[in-house]
């Protein structure tokens, strides 16, 4: 069954769609970058809508700031537990041949509290003013063993690279083999239609395999002194060494794709931002202090992560709309960090924005993103280091989105770079 | 107006005043005070106002109550303390003139 058209959509017909047909779940929307448009008119004529049926069955979208603020603060009534189906649009544990991985993301109090608390040291600010020095060592390597001049992919050489050597440095894993957490940060968030796995057997397959081999290393590690990457932290820990299997494997995989997608695509997403607005390029040419700010205005404006689930545990109002027990709830980030009501002009990528942490790209409440810190150290850094060595990162043609609800990702952005 | 000191991480203090019937957390935001980030807004949402109450004032600002959503937040938070709170958790009333915050060296 297809589950979407391929067929563009253009501003017109966007906005001839009966509003309560619009089905923002449709993965083209967002790798034909159309999705905005859906979602301005949401904002603007029903913020909170229900899809009666869709190829995830019925939603509802919340899309602005202050309603999304409003039930990922809510966890009592909101819940993101895995059997009720998770924290995407997409139902954990729907699909057959998937395998039924549990994570605490996808967990209530208390045990999500427990769990997360036992693998926080990781990324907290004390542990990553230790870590700095050597992303921004690989960062530097990354950067000056780039042409100068000549095209070539900045996904691949740069960001897909940074995020993978600070991922493989957090968990200590084998340097060589660090090309294995890309493919099952991809492999984990794929579906069969993304081309990325064959099908839900196959991803089972190389899933069991990153288990197996993380296995390995966790054995190693639990009979050695503990120390401070994350699978030391797993083995040695009381509420965390003796999970079980799935919550084992689910628990890695929400680390390599938090890790690992959505700083990967803020990192390029950075890139094609300061090329669509050329004025606010100059401005950080001008003034490299503006980084501070850049940051976080980045991960407003790429959003990696479009949207967060929740399932209502109880009758709950919302925006004078009834929710009831059952249902699922979505809460477009993506949508409430283009809300103008909260965000001054906020359509247009400013550098310099007075409020810039102000947006919901790492969600709030219990389970705001637990590596916030480390993202915005990977984007000052690869900045603070592009600053340095190039006038420009030259977009040369246009850019390839990835074909995915969930993760705002750009697959390919070709690239010339200026010497400085 | 009411009188707050934060006391940072290498030991320097401000002291700054805030209209009464705001929060600790504009008091450090309108005054320039470094340190806190208050990126949710004030909703008690993300952590990063977390300050540790002076001792002698803990009693008067009132601890963190075990079930509640500030309590829920800060459990993740470094170096919280049996004196943690979220500065925008904090009302700035006559009663509070002369209180004394400290604040971490880096909020998350």
């Amino acid at each position: 069954m297809s589950i979407d058209t391929m067929e563009l959509d253009t501003a017109e017909k966007i906005a001839a769609i009966p509003i309560d047909e619009i089905d923002v779940s449709r993965p083209s929307l967002f790798q034909q970058d159309t999705i905005g448009l859906f979602f301005d008119r949401l904002r603007k004529e029903k913020p909170v809508h229900y899809c009666r049926e869709s190829h995830v069955g019925p939603f509802w979208s919340i899309t602005k700031f202050d309603d999304i603020m409003a039930v990922d603060t809510n966890h009592k009534v909101f819940s993101s537990e895995a059997k009720l189906g998770g924290i995407a649009i997409q139902d954990m544990h729907s699909v057959e041949g998937a395998l039924e991985l549990e994570m605490f993301i996808a967990m209530d109090p208390p045990k999500h509290d427990q769990q997360r608390k036992a693998v926080t040291p990781a990324v907290a600010p004390s542990n990553l003013l230790l870590l700095e020095p050597t992303i921004r060592e690989r960062a530097c390597q990354i950067l000056d063993d780039l042409p100068i001049g000549e095209e070539f992919d900045w996904v691949d050489k740069v960001s897909i690279e940074l995020t993978t050597m600070t991922l493989a440095t957090l968990f200590d894993f084998p340097w060589e083999e660090r090309r294995k957490l890309t493919r099952w940060s991809d492999v984990t968030t794929a579906a069969p239609e993304t081309g990325i796995v064959a099908s839900y057997e196959a991803r089972r397959e190389e899933l069991i395999e990153c288990a197996m081999y993380f296995k390995g290393l966790w054995d190693q590690r639990v009979n050695e002194p503990p120390r401070n990457d994350l699978i030391s932290i797993m083995a040695h820990s009381p509420v965390t060494k003796d999970m079980p299997f799935l919550e084992f494997l689910g628990n890695l995989l929400l680390l390599i794709v938090g890790g690992n997608d959505t700083t990967r695509n803020s990192i390029s997403g950075g890139v094609l931002a300061l090329n669509q607005n050329p004025d606010e390029y100059r401005k950080l040419n001008d003034d490299r202090s503006l980084i501070a700010s850049m940051v976080p205005e980045i991960i407003r404006w790429q959003t990696p992560l479009t949207h967060m689930r929740r399932t209502a545990l109880q009758d709950w109002e919302i925006g004078g709309k009834q929710i009831k027990k059952g249902d699922k709830v979505v809460m477009w980030y993506l949508s409430g960090n283009r809300d103008e009501t909260v965000i001054d002009q906020a359509d247009r990528f400013i550098i310099d924005r007075k409020n810039p942490r102000h947006h919901l790209s790492f969600g709030y409440g219990i389970h705001r993103c637990m590596g916030n810190r480390l993202a915005e150290l990977q984007l000052r850094i690869i900045w603070e280091e592009i600053h340095k060595r190039f006038a420009k990162v030259e977009v040369t043609g246009e850019p390839e989105r990835l074909y995915s609800t969930l993760v705002r990702g750009i697959t390919k952005l070709p690239v010339r770079l200026h010497a400085r | 107006m009411v009188k707050v000191t934060f006391v940072s991480s290498d030991g320097t203090r401000r002291e700054v005043e805030i209209a009464e019937g705001e929060t600790a957390r504009e008091a450090a935001l309108f005054n320039g005070v470094p340190g806190i980030d208050g990126d949710c807004g004030g909703a008690c949402a993300c952590a990063t106002c977390h300050v540790h109450v002076d001792p002698a004032w803990i009693e008067k600002v009132g601890r963190l109550k075990e079930g509640e959503a500030e309590a829920e937040l800060l459990q993740f938070a470094e170096g919280a303390s049996e004196y943690s709170r979220l500065a925008c958790q904090i009302p700035m009333e006559a009663a509070m003139e002369g209180l004394v915050l400290h604040v971490p060296a880096q909020q998350y």
